[in-house]
């Protein structure tokens, strides 16, 4: 720690990360909220148990298919105070600005964040502006903190999976990063793949509603699916075991993946979840889900089951198994 | 998907394990060599070993460009990027190689080394046409199947006159480190490890062909199967080679005809020998010093070589003490016969280079099989 620098693999979403805000953040900061390790901290407030979430977004290109670096703002904030169970209220915005960066395509990020905002119904009712020299930044970088309301009954943390739990996602998953390298520069390839960058509100309200004692519910990022399950096994004391098979991935982020010599089990999402339920609710999840626009092509990939060593095996689509480790390293800069 | 989904069925590797069960005999044991990383890590990814008799075992070989190349090489690509302040241009792999101290590409870069990963040598050449006041050097790695990228590189460099950009060349060659691996006296004479055949590999052989294969194969009567990188692929080759063990034959035979021809891409061949020729000598990381297994930019493209355009230091840097590449990379030991494997030595925190490529065997043995090494198990931390 005393010797080092900060590299890029501290920002990919992996273990080294990871292992940055435990040695770091949570040392220094040090209290139950942060202790309680998700992405977002609930607390008693006035009128019940809120939710509070903060994300910086840097991902670069600023526009790409299916979404841009503003209305990803809005969207990966409320996701992340609704991975809680929790109903947004409202949004904040901080932005940081690059001199030089043309006030059009600013402008063209805010109506996009305010759109995609006022479609989820969570409105952006604070904000700061900073400008920094050219060269000492990257266009536009975007802050954003998210606040709701936990609703009455609902528990949920990456702490509660259980063995017997199944493991679901919503989707396809995969496609924002795809997205986003299909436009990468010295990378550009012809995709018809957009980013899933979607506010999960709506679809997590319906699932809160339908299954009480959902136990766990994350959006996989930075990281992607395999990361993302990983840190569940930790929090929980858990393993899991999945079925490659049963993972949805569409064919043209699987045909882009073997091409580029990645994984889609890496590759960040921003309209995805992953909910872990007691096994006798999976069929009313799964279905309440698939009813749901955004959680057409929800599968159950797996069950989490008893590993002291709290590993991610995966019985392949071929027949073997492996380990779904943590993300190593980084799999793609800048992403989100 | 198309042409990847039929590679992968798991109905047809049912059929073909038990194809391979039948026809090998269970008293023996049939060691087989995958040469190239890439195999080690499909055979790791798809969980291709547990659908095989116990018998059959797979032995890892050196063929992974980032594990080979020696300490002192990454240190003087480090010193081109420091002392001679140039742009160094690096496939994405490199970047995490441990070089003395724990230093790396990626940590150069952090402390403000100006080092860009890119994905192919002409990204690397338009860097240098975007910064034409500076020297741009691309730190070229791998066997022959990224070679041609880096010779047609130098070749364009040479027709657009562009005076910033050179290359620092570190290609090395297969069929040399296979012949290598077969002579060293700890392989034959003391019988350490037995190799019964090779996988071959399947890129390369797309660019040299089958025929390079032959010699060795004849020489020290082991029998190669070239094949594909899918699992399917790999299966029905240890079959192949079953047979031919079991026949005690030892000829080259080609299972990936899809792609791999008996004299490979001409084209590429010529254009790697316009700009390339061989090195008398090169160190390999495991291997030592191997006569004639690497290449070297040829003098009427020196402007071209940063070996001789920049002043590099050749340092007597060692590998970390208790790291078993060495041993690894010949096959002779396994990633979990080393110390370090799993403690000290992990992918966030590589202190050998066979940890860091996904092609590496002990990245392949963490990253996909741990959970297997039952007697590691308690001291192997998720």
């Amino acid at each position: 720690m005393r010797k080092g620098h900060v590299e890029m693999t501290h920002g990919a979403g992996g273990r080294v990360m990871a292992q940055l805000v435990e040695e770091l953040f949570v040392r220094h900061f040090d209290n139950d909220f942060l202790n309680q390790g998700n992405d977002q901290a609930i607390f008693e407030g006035p009128g019940g148990r809120m939710v509070m979430s903060t994300d910086g977004h840097v991902v670069s290109p600023l526009f790409f298919p299916g979404g841009d670096i503003g209305s990803l703002s809005v969207h990966g904030t409320i996701n992340d105070v609704v991975m809680s169970g929790a109903r947004p209220l409202y949004l904040s915005a901080g932005f940081i600005l690059e001199e030089g960066f043309p006030l059009a395509d600013l402008e063209r990020i805010v109506v996009s964040m305010a759109a995609v905002s006022k479609e989820a119904g969570v409105p952006i009712i604070t904000g700061d502006t900073k400008v920094v020299e050219k060269n000492n930044g990257d266009g536009v970088f975007i802050t954003s903190t998210g606040i709701g309301v936990v609703p009455p009954g609902v528990d949920i943390s990456g702490s509660k999976a259980r063995p017997g739990d199944s493991i679901l996602v919503n989707g396809f998953i995969g496609d924002h990063g795809i997205a986003i390298l299909s436009k990468r520069e010295n990378l550009e390839f012809e995709t018809q793949i957009v980013s899933d960058s979607a506010a999960l509100h709506d679809l997590v309200a319906h699932m809160v509603e339908a299954v009480s004692d959902l136990h766990c519910l994350r959006d996989p990022t930075r990281g992607g699916l395999a990361t993302s399950l990983n840190e569940i096994c930790w929090q929980s004391g858990v393993g899991m075991k999945l079925r490659e098979d049963s993972i949805p991935v569409r064919p043209d982020v699987q045909a882009a993946s073997e091409l580029l010599g990645i994984d889609p089990l890496y590759v960040a999402n921003e309209g995805k979840l992953i909910a872990i339920c007691p096994a006798n609710e999976t069929d009313t999840l799964l279905e309440v889900m698939r009813a749901h626009a955004l959680g057409q092509n929800a599968s159950v990939i797996g069950e989490v089951i008893e590993d002291k060593n709290h590993f991610v095996t995966m019985e392949t689509g071929f027949g073997g198994s492996r380990i779904v480790d943590w993300l190593a390293g980084e799999q793609l800069p800048r992403i989100c | 998907m198309k042409y990847i989904a039929e590679f992968r069925d798991k109905k047809l590797a049912k059929g073909l394990a038990e194809a391979i069960c039948e026809e090998a005999q269970s008293g023996r044991k049939y060691r087989i060599m995958e040469f190239c990383g890439g195999h080690t890590h499909a055979i790791f990814r798809y969980g291709v070993q547990e659908l095989l008799p116990k018998y059959i075992q797979f032995v890892h070989g050196p063929g992974c460009p980032v594990c080979v190349l020696p300490i002192n090489r990454i240190e003087q690509a480090l010193e081109l990027a420091e002392r001679h302040g140039v742009i160094l241009c690096s496939y994405g792999d490199m970047m995490r190689v441990p070089a003395q101290k724990r230093r790396s590409l990626l940590s150069a870069k952090a402390q403000g080394a100006d080092i860009e990963m890119v994905y192919s040598t002409m990204d690397a050449l338009e860097i240098a046409r975007n910064n034409p006041d500076r020297e741009v050097v691309f730190f070229a790695i791998g066997f022959e199947t990224t070679t041609p990228p880096s010779a047609v590189a130098i070749q364009q460099a040479k027709a657009e006159e562009l005076k910033n950009f050179s290359l620092f060349c570190n290609h090395v060659l297969t069929p040399a480190a296979i012949q290598h691996i077969l002579q060293a006296p700890d392989v034959c004479e003391y019988e350490a490890v037995t190799i019964d055949g090779f996988l071959g590999p399947s890129h390369v052989s797309a660019i040299i062909g089958a025929q390079p294969y032959e010699y060795f194969a004849e020489e020290f009567q082991k029998p190669v199967v070239i094949t594909g990188f899918e699992p399917l692929d790999i299966m029905q080759a240890v079959l192949m080679l079953v047979r031919q063990i079991n026949h005690g034959s030892h000829e080259v035979e080609n299972e990936y005809t899809r792609v791999v021809t008996q004299k490979g891409n001409i084209k590429a061949q010529k254009i790697v020998s316009d700009v390339f020729e061989l090195r008398r000598m090169f160190e390999w990381r495991g291997l030592g010093m191997v006569p004639y297994s690497a290449l070297k930019i040829r003098d009427n493209f020196s402007q071209f070589d940063a070996e001789i355009r920049f002043e590099l230091t050749q340092n007597n840097a060692r590998d970390v003490k208790a790291c078993e590449c060495p041993a690894i990379l010949r096959g002779l030991k396994k990633p979990t016969d080393c110390q370090l494997f799993g403690t000290a030595c992990t992918p966030d925190n590589p202190q050998g280079s066979c940890m860091v490529s996904s092609e590496g065997s002990c990245a392949a043995y963490w990253s996909y099989g741990r959970f297997r090494l039952q007697t590691k198990e308690e001291g192997v931390k998720g």
